[in-house]
């Protein structure tokens, strides 16, 4: 099992190395839709102190859910999606497999570039990890909801846009409190309790998860 | 008719678990749920505006809570009732219960959107505004936009079975999430008063009211049914339109 699940994530991180401009894309859209933010408000530093977080949180909440049509739909089309299904090893293994690869591809940059745009927001330093251990945190939980919806929408018609209505509903809570660690460190108190939720839901996502995606891929490869 | 043989030695509880043999029950029933729903409602809405008195605090306003309450609490608890019937479908692969999830659907954004803007409507003379980021306005909103995913993606698959089971995973879920959802909003900011109404102590309010409130939720409740076995009559024609009793239903009705 763990070879399989091994197996998945050198597979998939090779098959991004070798698509690198995939990668980059999803990370330049977090970029440029986290720079935007300033244009629109106006540079105002106070202001955007205070919306520093919401902002970098929805655009990685974006980004993350753009880079997922590709976590299953290249395996859907060339057949290697069938031959996983058929395969020995336990499909949830190979789900948290794919989902981790898709982390490491397209969730792991997003918290590494955080704490430089959060630098252009003038958040001071205690709060700028704050922000990176939240995303941190946060961002596996969205890789593992986002596998249910792309599960759900594979091979179907606008499946990117119905990917969204279906998903970032189900983003809200993340997105509370991944944002909430900030406002409340901010308010110069202890965020121990929301990372714990954060940590809980990353827990329980990562209990459920797998599971709800193994059937989703069955009924969409049937 | 072979169904009659068989309930004779033994009540069958699955004898209505077919498209074939619900088509008539459900025609038989809308009436009754139909006509349930509009005197609960008359009934509710007399008592709501003539019987119940004036609220002290917030005037005449109030009264839309007739309509509000029952509409938010149907919204949420059909979205439980689809997702099980969702599930019922993905666990023993019956045909009807999924049609029975799809029909609920529409029924249940129906509801939730009478709630949000109903309490519009209340919150402008009430609280001064239109709408306020609060805890259960919030959820409320996610909530309908889970309806709207769920139908979106039944609506986006062409194979009536693979939109049923996609539409289950989808429905659980979310059943999962309702609870989480409404607890991180609350936590994030609330401002919506506390529940009127609760199990454990009696209510905050008149007893005219109170009633007025309970018969309005079961006229919704009524309407509910009446909606939902209408629209899965229509569903099960559209899906068993190939089959040989359609046929002869259809040819009936020329």
């Amino acid at each position: 099992m763990l070879t399989a699940l091994r197996c998945v994530i050198y597979r998939d991180l090779l098959l991004a190395m070798r698509r690198r401009a995939d990668v980059l894309t999803a990370l330049l859209f977090f970029v440029i839709v986290v720079s935007l933010f300033p244009l629109g408000v106006g540079p105002e530093a106070n202001l955007l102190r205070t919306i520093a977080p919401g902002v970098i949180w929805v655009a990685a909440l974006l980004a993350s859910m753009l880079s997922l049509t590709r976590m299953f739909s290249a395996d859907h089309a060339d057949g290697t999606l069938e031959q996983m299904l058929l395969s020995a090893a336990p499909l949830g293994a190979i789900v948290i497999a794919k989902v981790i690869a898709h982390w490491l591809v397209s969730g792991l940059p997003l918290v590494l570039i955080a704490p430089i745009l959060a630098l252009q927001f003038d958040l001071n330093q205690s709060l700028l990890w704050v922000l990176t251990l939240s995303l941190l945190i946060g961002t596996p939980v969205l890789s593992l909801i986002g596998a249910i919806g792309a599960a759900l929408t594979l091979g179907l018609r606008g499946g990117g846009i119905l990917l969204s209505l279906l998903v970032l509903p189900l983003y809200v809570p993340v997105l509370i409190i991944g944002a909430g660690t900030v406002d409340i460190a901010s308010a110069g108190l202890s965020a121990q309790a929301h990372f714990l939720v954060l940590g809980a839901f990353l827990v329980v996502a990562a209990v459920f998860a797998p599971w709800a995606v193994a059937a989703a891929l069955r009924i969409s490869a049937e | 008719m072979t169904g009659h043989n068989w309930t004779r030695a033994s009540v069958n509880w699955f004898k209505y678990s077919s498209p074939q043999t619900f088509f008539p029950l459900a025609a038989k029933l809308v009436p009754w749920f139909g006509a349930a729903a509009a005197l609960l409602c008359v009934a509710g809405l007399y008592i709501g505006f003539f019987v119940a008195p004036t609220d002290a605090q917030q005037g005449e306003a109030y009264r839309i809570i007739f309509i509000h309450v029952p509409a938010a609490w149907m919204s949420m608890f059909i979205y439980v009732v689809m997702a099980f019937w969702a599930g019922a479908g993905l666990v023993f692969n019956t045909r009807l219960s999924g049609m029975m999830a799809s029909a609920l659907a529409p029924s249940g954004a129906l509801m939730t959107f009478i709630a949000l803007w109903t309490g519009a409507l209340w919150g402008k003379p009430t609280w001064g505004t239109w709408w306020v980021w609060d805890a259960r306005l919030t959820s409320e909103l996610i909530l309908l936009f889970l309806y709207f995913g769920f139908m979106a993606l039944q609506a986006a698959i062409d194979n009536p079975r693979r939109a049923d089971k996609a539409g289950a995973v989808l429905a659980l879920t979310g059943v999962v999430n309702i609870p989480i959802i409404y607890f991180s909003v609350q936590w994030w900011n609330t401002l919506h008063q506390g529940a009127s109404v609760s199990l454990k102590s009696a209510p905050s309010m008149a007893a005219t009211m109170f009633a007025g409130m309970i018969v309005m939720a079961l006229g919704f409740w009524m309407y509910s049914i009446a909606a939902a076995l209408l629209r899965v009559r229509c569903i099960i024609l559209e899906r068993e339109h190939r089959s040989d009793w359609v046929a002869q239903h259809m040819g009936t009705l020329k």
